[in-house]
């Protein structure tokens, strides 16, 4: 497949605007600029594209709600916050390509009819702040940001926000809550952002690699865009490939390419000569998958077929080395630290798992600690408030599934089996 | 240590930066610890009176998020990530490692104040793993070699 999101980026000067303009960079945003704004719009429902971001949200849709609200100004956020474990594709855009995002987010900006955009970016990227500070600064001197965008009367600007350490603060409200300069809780929904988001206006959260898909729909058209992929998932995607691979990195493939192409073709297969364990296919929030399940296509309609999620796309190889126990410690650790505190079920249940996971690893000979296992994390399932308190179980409960006896053996014999 | 009217200055003028903006309480919180490397309390103090926004709700916002620091630090900070993809691949023998040969445990400094250290959870170097940010520059595929060698460099 030809390269869309990182075109070009071999070259060491991939980032400057003059190399992105030579490479046919913001040909698009003329282009978009031509068209209505509800025929960009309708282009980007028929090119099927859905938020890179983790949820799979048909992006046209949410661009279509908050057009049509009548409240104004309106805002597009770009969710640059890539928090989720395993996760580093939005890094490697913004890195090497960032005026595709840029660009995106114009043409974005102009189709919901924004004024004004923000790029929330996560605390710990500060030298990506460098990078796109001047991206930024470069696309308003070649004015196509500001008051009169290429002179055809279209105005957008973009500001850049720097988040300070908060997981729950890639979930789109909360998202919004700290932009408004408070600490990062989520929102009850509905009302949906597209509605009432930022400073109660309408406003569109989008994904890094979402937006960086739209120039290339433009280009392209829809129908063009719609034969890459799968039917019900088009388009490229960013695979994020860590852990005990030969060749650990971001792969751009189509949609729906299988677990095990992407780990033993591309990535190399397992390091060492090892036997392969185990993979978390979409970040540490999504279910694990034995060595068995990995023919699933990794794309958002299939892997919940498979009993998973294609998540972030971040895809974390295990070789028979790993104690799955400590994977799962390490996990519940992160969800204890992330929970916002907000709702009961997520901020005690995350801890509760914690200190059970933790008990079993010492060795301490309770057989009905698995059971309460599955116990608490139906429950944060249930009764989360948001999807950090329903998702944080997963990884421990999909492992208890298909990983029971090394469980059991921490607990009766006291020690790994790995 | 700076002059406690120096120190004034500062922050009243990081104060004026943002007066106007909206939203404007977490750049704030960040310019003022970068310019301290923490955040003092009579920076709260000061800006609680000059924003007009309760003290309670500012610590409220500092508490929060876990990239502020109330306490002042080393010279240099390490942020080293142990999340599953680091652990995996040996960040836990690092962590080790800053702690035999420096004495620097999570959130605590070296009694020279040349360095700090953090624990963090993904700071997306997964691939080349395990990976830590010394101030704001990034390093990945870490050993115990690379590490020492890349701390000569910070003084
Ligand atoms: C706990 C949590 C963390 C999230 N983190 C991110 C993130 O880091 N980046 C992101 O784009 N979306 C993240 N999301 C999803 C956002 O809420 C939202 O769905 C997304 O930004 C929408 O953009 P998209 O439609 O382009 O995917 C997170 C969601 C949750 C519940
Ligand atoms: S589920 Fe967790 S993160 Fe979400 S609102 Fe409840 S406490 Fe906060
Ligand atoms: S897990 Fe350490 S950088 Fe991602």
């Amino acid at each position: 497949m030809e390269k869309i999101l990182l075109r070009n980026i071999e070259n060491p000067r991939s980032a400057d605007i003059k190399e992105y303009i030579k490479n046919g960079g913001y040909k698009d945003l003329l282009l978009a600029l031509k068209m209505q704004p509800g025929e960009i719009i309708e282009e980007v429902k028929r090119s099927g594209l859905r938020g890179r971001g983790g949820s799979g949200f048909p992006t046209g849709l949410k661009w279509e709600v908050a057009l049509r609200d009548p409240k104004s100004p309106k805002y597009l956020i770009c969710n640059a916050d890539e928090g989720e474990p395993g996760t580093f594709k939005d890094r490697l855009i913004m890195e090497k390509n960032p005026h595709l995002l840029i660009e995106g987010m114009i043409i974005a900006g102009y189709a919901i009819k924004a004024e004004y955009g923000y790029i929330y970016l996560r605390g710990e990227y500060p030298y990506v702040k460098k990078i796109l500070s001047r991206t930024i600064k470069e696309a308003y001197d070649k004015g196509y940001l500001g008051e009169d965008i290429m002179g055809r009367g279209v105005k957008f600007h973009i500001k850049l926000y720097q988040g300070a350490g908060a997981y729950i603060c890639g979930e789109e409200t909360a998202l919004i809550e700290s932009i408004e300069g408070k600490r990062g809780q989520p929102r009850i929904k509905p009302p949906f952002p597209a509605s009432t988001g930022v400073w109660g206006m309408p406003s569109v959260v989008n994904n890094v690699e979402t937006l960086s898909n739209i120039p290339y729909i433009i280009e392209i058209g829809a129908t063009a865009y719609l034969k890459i992929g799968t039917p019900e998932c088009p388009g490229p995607k960013l695979y994020c490939v860590s852990g005990h691979v030969k060749r650990p990195g971001v792969y751009e493939l189509p949609m729906g390419t299988t677990l095990r192409e992407i780990i033993y073709t591309h990535a190399g297969g397992v390091r060492d000569g090892k036997r392969l364990k185990a993979v978390i296919p979409g970040g540490i929030s999504t279910p694990i998958l034995p060595p068995q399940n990995i023919d699933c296509t990794m794309d958002f309609v299939n892997m919940p077929r498979y009993g998973s999620a294609l998540g972030s796309g971040a895809i974390i190889v295990m070789d028979e080395t790993v104690c799955l126990l400590k994977v799962c410690e390490r996990a519940l650790r992160f969800f204890a630290h992330e929970s916002c505190g907000k709702c009961t079920p997520c901020r005690i249940g995350t801890k509760r798992m914690l200190e059970t996971i933790q008990r079993i690893l010492r060795g301490a000979e309770r057989d009905e600690d698995i059971e309460s296992l599955l116990e608490l994390g139906s429950v944060m399932d249930a009764a989360s408030f948001c999807p950090l308190g329903q998702t944080a179980p997963n990884l421990v409960i999909s492992t208890i599934n298909h990983f029971r006896e090394e469980f059991e053996s921490h607990i009766k014999e006291g020690r790994c089996p790995s | 240590m700076k002059q406690q009217s120096e120190k004034n200055t500062i922050i009243e003028s990081l104060i004026k930066k943002y007066k106007d903006e909206k939203g404007n309480v977490i750049p704030l919180l960040q310019d003022i610890q970068d310019a301290f490397g923490y955040i003092p309390e009579d920076a709260v103090d000061l800006i609680s009176k000059r924003l007009e926004i309760p003290e309670s709700k500012l610590y409220g916002v500092a508490t929060f998020y876990a990239m502020y620091r109330h306490r002042p630090g080393g010279r240099h900070l390490i942020q080293l990530c142990t999340n599953v993809s680091c652990m995996i691949m040996g960040a836990e023998m690092l962590v080790n490692f800053l702690k035999n040969r420096y004495g620097l445990e999570e959130g605590g400094t070296t009694p020279d104040g040349r360095f700090s250290l953090m624990i963090m959870e993904c700071i997306g170097g997964c691939d080349t793993a395990p990976s830590m940010l010394v101030n704001n520059d990034f390093y990945g595929n870490l050993t115990k070699e690379k590490i020492e060698e890349i701390l000569e460099k910070y003084k």
